[in-house]
C-alpha cells in the first residue's frame, strides 16, 4: 500500500464520516461545521486526483462562501432551530432505504464497466490542469462560449434574485 | 562561498538535501523532511517576527498619541512583548459556561494557521518561495476565507451574544469587502499574464502601484477592511460589543487572537508589496537574492507604517457607514476598473512597456476622476428647508397661570 | 497506484449519504446541505473521469459550471429561507403549507 493509498483511505474515510453527521446529527451549527471538514476533505480529493486549481476553488467557493452562508444562516435562524426532538422525518427508514438501494445499484452498475478498476491515469504524472486551455475553451466560441455565458446569466440573475427576495420591504406587515 | 553569501537559503537547502541523502535517506522522505523543515522555519520566524512587530506598533502608536509607549523593559521597552507573552503564558484557561467545546478551542487554531499559511506561497527573495503554486493568488483569497471560518466558530462557541453579534458583523464585513479585494487583484494578474506571485513579480518592470494606483488604493483599504483593524474595526468595538468575538477567551488562547492580529496586518502589508511594489525586486535582486530579501522587507515596514498610521488617526466607521463605503462606492469602482482596463488594454495591444503602464494610468485617473465627481454630486447635502417658526412652541397642558380669564390652573 | 474504483464508489457513498440527507431532513437548511454534499460528489466523480479516462478540457468545464450553480442555488435558497424565517418563524418546509386548500 503506498503512501497516496494511505493519504486517500484517510482523507475519503473523515470525509464519509462526516458527512454521515452531517446529514444525522440534531443540532444544525455542528452539521454545517461538520460540511466544512467535509468539504475539505473532498478537496483533499481534489489534489489526489492532480486538480490542483479546483482544490483551491473548492476551498474558495465552497468553504469561503457556501459553508459560510450556511452558516451565517444557521446562527440567524437559531431561535427556532429546536434540539429536543430528532430532526429528520419519522419514516426515515425510508430515506435511508432509497439511499442504500442507490448507492448499491450505482456501484454494481458501474463494476461492471470495463474501465472501472482502471489504475493507469490519463493525464501525465506532476502535471495539473491546463489552465491556458481551460481558460480558452470557456470563451471559445466553437468551445464553451454558450455555456459560461448562461453560467454568468444565472449568477446575474441569483444576485439580483437573492438581493430581491431577502431585502425587508417597507410596508409590509 | 559566494553562493552562501548571496544566497543563503538556497545554498544551505542544497547542503541539507546532501547531507540526508547521504545518510541513505530516499528521496519521496527527503523531500517530505525538507518541507517540514522549511514550514517550521517560516512558522516560527514569523511568530517571533510577531514579538517585534507588536513592540514596533505600539511604539509608533504612542508617538503618535503623544506618548512614550513601552519603554520600561531593555532599551526602548523592546523586551516588553516577552514579558506580555510571558505574562498571558501563566494565565488560566477559562471555558465559559454552555460553550461549544469543539469549535471554541478550534477557532483560534484555524485564525492563526490561516495567516501563516498565507505566507506559503509568498516569494521571499527570487529563490525563496515556499511553494510556487500556478494559482498563488487564489489560494491567498481561500485561505482568508478558513480565517472567516475561524471568526464564525470563535462567535459561535463562546456562547456569548456580543460574540455572537460581533461575529455576524465580522462575517458581513469580510464577505462584502472580499469583492473589491478579489476585483482588484485581478488587476495586476491581468497585466502580468500570471496568476502565481512569483509570474506576478517578474512582470512588474514598472511597479503596479505606479500603472494603475487607484486599484492599489482600493485594494489596500479592503485589506485594512479584511483585517479588521482601525478604522474599520467595527467588529472589535469595544465601545459596542465589549471585545468582539474573543470576548469570552483568556490566556493562551487570547494570545493566539492577539497575535493572528498583528501577524495578519504585516501578512496584508506583504501582499501588497508583492501584488503592487514589485516584490522583492530592485537594483541588484536578480543577481544577489538576499538583496531581495531587505527590498521586500523595506517596502512591507513602509506598507505597514502606513497602515499603523492609520489605525492610530482615523477614527472609527459605523458598521452601515462601512458597508454603504462598501458596495456604493469600492464594489463598483473596481468593476469598472477591471473593465475598463481590459478593454483598453486589449484594443491598444501596446508592446512598449513604458507606455502600456501611462495607458492604463491615464484609465485610472479616468475612473478616479469620474467617480469622486459621482460621488461629490451624489454625496452633497441638499439645502433644507428651514424648519424654525416665528412663534416659539407653547408647552401642551402647561400651567397657564397669568391668563386671569381661565381661573383655574392645571 | 489509486484505482478508478475507489473514487467512484467514495463519490457513490457521498452522492447516498446527501440524498439521505434531502429525503430524511425536516429542516430546511440541513436538506440544502445534502445537496451540497450530493454535487460534491458529482465534482469528484467528473473530476476523476477527466484525470484518469480524458485528459482534455471538456471535463473541467463541467466541474466549472457545477461550482457556478452549486453557488447560485445556495444564495437564492439561503435568500428565500431568510425570507420564509421573517414571515413565518420556521425553517421547517411542512410548516409552510399557507396554500394548502
Amino acid at each position: 500500500m503506498s503512501g497516496m493509498q494511505i493519504v486517500f483511505l484517510v482523507a475519503a474515510a473523515i470525509t464519509l464520516v462526516s458527512a454521515v453527521l452531517v446529514v444525522t446529527l440534531r443540532r444544525t451549527m455542528s452539521s454545517a461545521l461538520l460540511l466544512v471538514l467535509t468539504l475539505l476533505g473532498v478537496s483533499v480529493l481534489f489534489v489526489l486526483l492532480q486538480a490542483q486549481f479546483f482544490a483551491v476553488v473548492q476551498v474558495l467557493i465552497y468553504i469561503g462562501a457556501v459553508a459560510t452562508l450556511i452558516l451565517f444562516v444557521v446562527m440567524l435562524t437559531r431561535s427556532v432551530m429546536d434540539t429536543s426532538e430528532p430532526q429528520v422525518h419519522k419514516n426515515w427508514w425510508l430515506a435511508a432505504l432509497v439511499s442504500l438501494v442507490v448507492f448499491v445499484a450505482l456501484v454494481v452498475t458501474l463494476s461492471s464497466w470495463q474501465a472501472f478498476p482502471q489504475v493507469q491515469r490519463a493525464i501525465p504524472a506532476d502535471s495539473g490542469e491546463n489552465l491556458a486551455a481551460l481558460g480558452k475553451a470557456l470563451v471559445d466560441p466553437n468551445g464553451f462560449a454558450l455555456p459560461f455565458e448562461v453560467a454568468s446569466i444565472l449568477l446575474v440573475a441569483t444576485m439580483i434574485g437573492a438581493v430581491y427576495i431577502a431585502s425587508e420591504r417597507k410596508g409590509e406587515e | 562561498m559566494q553562493t552562501f553569501l548571496s544566497d543563503p537559503v538556497t545554498a544551505i537547502t542544497i547542503w541539507l538535501q546532501t547531507l540526508l541523502f547521504s545518510w541513505g535517506i530516499p528521496a519521496v522522505w527527503v523531500q517530505l523532511i525538507m518541507i517540514i523543515i522549511g514550514s517550521l522555519i517560516v512558522c516560527a520566524g514569523a511568530m517571533f517576527f510577531v514579538l517585534f512587530l507588536i513592540w514596533y506598533e505600539r511604539k509608533v502608536i504612542g508617538r503618535v498619541q503623544d506618548r512614550f509607549g513601552p519603554n520600561r523593559l531593555g532599551p526602548f521597552g523592546i523586551f516588553q512583548t516577552i514579558a506580555d507573552m510571558l505574562k498571558i503564558f501563566t494565565k488560566e484557561h477559562i471555558t465559559p459556561l454552555g460553550a461549544d467545546k469543539i469549535p471554541y478551542n478550534l477557532a483560534p487554531v484555524l485564525i492563526m494557521g490561516a495567516v501563516l499559511m498565507m505566507w506559503a506561497v509568498i516569494p521571499l527573495s527570487k529563490t525563496t518561495v515556499g511553494a510556487d503554486l500556478d494559482v498563488g493568488i487564489l489560494y491567498l483569497v481561500a485561505i482568508g476565507g478558513l480565517g472567516e471560518l475561524g471568526v464564525i466558530m470563535a462567535g459561535w462557541g463562546s456562547n456569548n451574544k456580543y460574540s455572537m453579534l460581533a461575529a455576524f458583523r465580522a462575517l458581513a464585513v469580510l464577505i462584502s469587502y472580499e469583492v473589491p479585494m478579489v476585483l482588484t487583484m485581478l488587476i495586476p494578474v491581468m497585466l502580468s499574464g500570471s496568476m502565481s506571485l512569483n509570474g506576478i513579480i517578474a512582470a512588474q518592470n514598472v511597479w503596479y502601484i505606479a500603472a494603475a494606483p487607484l486599484a492599489a488604493a482600493i485594494f489596500f483599504i479592503s485589506q485594512i477592511a479584511e483585517v479588521g483593524r482601525a478604522p474599520f474595526d467595527v467588529t472589535e468595538a469595544e465601545s459596542e460589543l465589549v471585545a468582539g468575538y474573543n470576548t469570552e477567551y483568556s490566556g493562551l488562547k487570547f494570545g493566539m487572537f492577539y497575535v493572528a492580529d498583528f501577524l495578519h496586518a504585516f501578512t496584508a502589508a506583504l501582499v501588497f508589496a508583492v501584488l503592487f511594489l514589485g516584490g522583492w525586486r530592485g537594483p541588484g535582486a536578480e543577481q544577489i537574492p538576499i538583496v531581495g530579501f531587505f527590498y521586500l522587507f523595506l517596502k512591507t515596514m513602509l506598507v505597514h507604517f502606513v497602515g499603523v498610521l492609520i489605525r492610530a488617526s482615523v477614527p472609527r466607521f459605523r458598521v452601515d457607514q462601512m458597508m454603504a463605503l462598501n458596495w456604493k462606492f469600492f464594489t463598483p469602482v473596481s468593476v469598472m476598473l477591471v473593465i475598463l482596463i481590459s478593454l483598453v488594454d486589449k484594443a491598444a495591444a501596446l508592446s512598449q512597456e513604458i507606455w502600456r503602464s501611462l495607458l492604463i494610468f491615464a484609465v485610472n485617473g479616468v475612473v478616479f476622476l469620474v467617480s469622486f465627481r459621482l460621488l461629490d454630486i451624489f454625496t452633497t447635502r441638499k439645502e433644507r428647508p428651514s424648519v424654525v417658526t416665528r412663534q416659539l412652541p407653547v408647552a401642551v397642558g402647561a400651567p397657564q397661570r397669568r391668563n386671569p380669564e381661565s381661573g383655574v390652573s392645571s | 497506484m489509486i484505482p478508478l474504483s475507489w473514487y467512484l464508489i467514495f463519490s457513490a457513498a457521498l452522492f447516498s449519504i446527501g440524498l439521505f440527507g434531502v429525503l430524511a431532513r425536516k429542516n430546511v437548511i440541513g436538506m440544502l446541505m445534502g445537496v451540497e454534499l450530493m454535487l460534491n460528489a458529482v465534482n469528484i466523480n467528473l473530476l476523476a473521469f477527466w484525470s484518469y479516462l480524458y485528459a482534455g478540457v471538456n471535463g473541467l468545464v463541467f466541474v466549472a459550471i457545477v461550482f457556478v450553480a452549486a453557488a447560485a442555488e445556495v444564495a437564492v435558497g439561503l435568500a428565500l429561507i431568510i425570507s420564509i424565517y421573517r414571515r413565518k418563524r420556521t425553517v421547517v418546509p411542512d410548516e409552510v403549507d399557507g396554500l394548502r386548500g
